[in-house]
């Protein structure tokens, strides 16, 4: 119990800090969000007690926007994050078939997170990269051309 | 020691992946090897819009396009081609594919007219992270010629050149700056729409990673034109090349004086922000990106009032789609009669393509207004990879299908319209 306290002051001091580096105006409150879902993976409950104190905003407010885009989450995730397009131009091209193989292989559907907190699947709206697809985003890492019985190989590189 | 030629290597995402920047280092190190680093100038550039063939590698002055090339592939050519001087031609960019590029190329050593690049002219020639290759290429030339106008000066040739808006609607991008000039306030903003949603379309990304100074100039004329003094652009947060690309032209910007208080000794001050966005289709509409910007959930307001007269934070506010606003410097540079002498009499000027789906060639083109889809689809596209074409769907999931009935319609705002159908973004 101790140590979950010393780790809630970190994350507020944390916070604070995104504030100060960012802004307390209502205009700040999208890339403070989005700073707070870099750094801890998620916006906890605690971060958005905290922001609507520092920010003056009431903390309805900040969850409606957090829960609006699609880059910002309110639960916790994985360690990595992957994304799958979904749109046509990916689809067409065989999308479809890496999509199924990726779930089997993950044994996730979209939107879930691993028992071990290690992968959590999400689909994705375009990324603009139809020339290869289909695309899949780890992280910050984009794959392309991707194909079924490459996505094993693909996961690996994360272990 | 004077450079003799230049190397541009592809860096677009797709070239990214496909290890572009690896080939970078191992030219570097081959270079170094031959003693050419002094004479032989390296670059990283955008695409040229041909993601099948990419990394790309264009050699000038002969203007010679490989790809695509491996790292396996650079010491042979650095030692035939900048070496010995013997172009290696089983590593050509496939010719016949990339007919309407080498043309283009040609075209500007003045023989073969082809593919017009006014949008993209800079992309995949310069480096996008150096201010100084832009003002090489004729960059902030048009902001001095604007700041010699008066605004209504300015407006009168916009309108004269008969830009319509590339976002979507088409609307008279003159039109819309007067809108906002002529609405009395203490403060106004211009912001430019980057958030490039449309699934299958990537022709703005391409303009703001190879070219991003480019909107920085056509932002602050526009700001000069309505009287605004501060801005912002918009990009999807998925376009994170395209965010840092912003980020650091704005930074060169600011140095050289580009952005500032009393820019040119003129009366115009302008600022500029990114907003990254986080995620969101709808914020493409404007009043939603509007809403985004000021913090809130990205909802469409109720229209009118319109953004033009109340728009961010309630004040008078130009947007603009990326493309249009890539239009306004070489209008300026140029004149309006030379930007109606392309495209059509409704429809002046070019328009970016992304050409997707089941073609021979998937690429990015720019052509002018008018041209017919069964063109796009045999010249560019080199033809259906099987079957015949039935239909086609225009600019992302908002767009229209084209039925094949309609391939030899001219495309342009008007005779879209006129069947029906929309152009999309």
């Amino acid at each position: 119990m101790v140590s979950d306290q010393i780790k809630e002051t970190e994350q507020l001091e944390d916070i604070r800090e995104i504030v100060e580096k960012i802004g307390s105006t209502r205009a700040d409150l999208i890339p403070v969000l989005q700073e707070i879902t870099n750094k801890f993976g998620y916006i906890s409950q605690l971060a958005i007690k905290e922001l609507s104190d520092l920010m003056s905003l009431p903390t309805k407010e900040i969850l409606s926007v957090a829960t609006f885009y699609r880059m910002l989450s309110t639960q916790p995730r994985g360690e990595h994050i992957i994304q799958f397009c979904e749109s046509a131009p990916c689809h067409v091209v065989g999308g479809r078939e890496v999509f199924s193989a990726l779930q089997d292989a993950l044994g996730l559907e979209p939107g879930q997170t691993s028992a071990d907190n290690k992968w959590t699947l999400l689909t994705t709206s375009c990324l603009g990269v139809c020339g290869i697809g289909p695309v899949i985003l780890v992280d910050t890492d984009m794959y392309g051309n991707v194909t079924s019985d490459q996505v094993k190989n693909i996961l690996s590189r994360y272990d | 020691m004077t450079v003799r030629s230049m190397i541009l290597i592809s860096n677009d995402p797709e070239s990214r992946i496909r290890g572009s920047e690896k080939l970078f280092s191992e030219f570097q190190q081959q270079l170094a090897h031959y003693d050419l680093a002094d004479e032989v100038s390296l670059t990283l550039a955008t695409d040229l819009g041909s993601s099948y063939a990419s990394p790309l590698v264009i050699v000038y002055p002969e203007a010679v396009i490989y790809g695509p090339i491996t790292v396996a592939d650079v010491p042979y050519i650095v030692k035939e081609h900048l070496y010995k001087g013997r172009i290696v031609d089983e590593k050509r960019a496939p010719v016949h594919e990339l007919s309407g590029k080498v043309a283009w190329l040609s075209a500007r050593e003045g023989t073969l007219p082809a593919e017009n690049r006014v949008v993209l002219k800079n992309v995949g020639v310069i480096d996008a992270e150096d201010i100084e290759d832009y003002i090489a290429n004729e960059g902030y030339q048009a902001l001095g010629m604007a700041l010699e106008m008066s605004p209504d000066e300015l407006i009168d040739l916009i309108k004269a050149s008969g830009l319509l808006g590339r976002g979507g609607a088409g609307f008279p991008a003159g039109l819309k700056w007067s809108f906002v000039k002529n609405t009395d306030s203490d403060k106004k903003y211009v912001i430019c729409n980057a958030d490039e949603s449309e699934p299958g379309t990537f022709k703005d990304r391409v303009v703001l990673e190879g070219d991003p100074h480019a909107i920085l100039e056509a932002m602050l004329i526009s700001a000069y034109a309505v009287g605004a003094d501060e801005g912002y652009i918009y990009i999807r947060g998925e376009y994170q090349l395209a965010i840092e690309r912003m980020e650091t032209a704005i930074q060169q910007a600011e140095q050289y004086g580009f952005l500032g208080e009393n820019i040119f000794g003129s009366e115009l001050s302008f600022k500029v922000h990114v907003h990254a966005g986080a995620g969101a289709y709808i914020c493409g509409e404007e009043t939603a990106l509007i809403e985004s910007i000021e913090g809130k959930r990205g909802e469409p307001r109720n229209r009118p009032p319109y953004p033009t007269t109340f728009g961010l934070w309630g004040k008078p506010t130009l947007i603009n789609n990326v493309e249009t606003f890539a239009n306004i410097p070489p209008i300026i540079r140029n004149g309006s009669d030379w930007y109606r002498s392309l495209g059509t009499a409704s429809s002046p000027g070019t328009k970016v393509y992304t050409i997707l789906g089941n073609v021979n060639v998937t690429e990015l083109i720019e052509v002018p207004m008018g041209i017919t889809l069964r063109e796009v689809i045999t010249i560019y596209a080199k033809g259906m990879k099987s079957g015949s074409f039935k239909m086609a769907q225009t600019g992302g999931s908002s767009g229209s299908i084209i039925p094949a009935s309609l391939q030899d319609t001219p495309m342009d705002f008007d005779s879209y319209n006129k069947t029906g159908v929309s152009l999309g973004s």
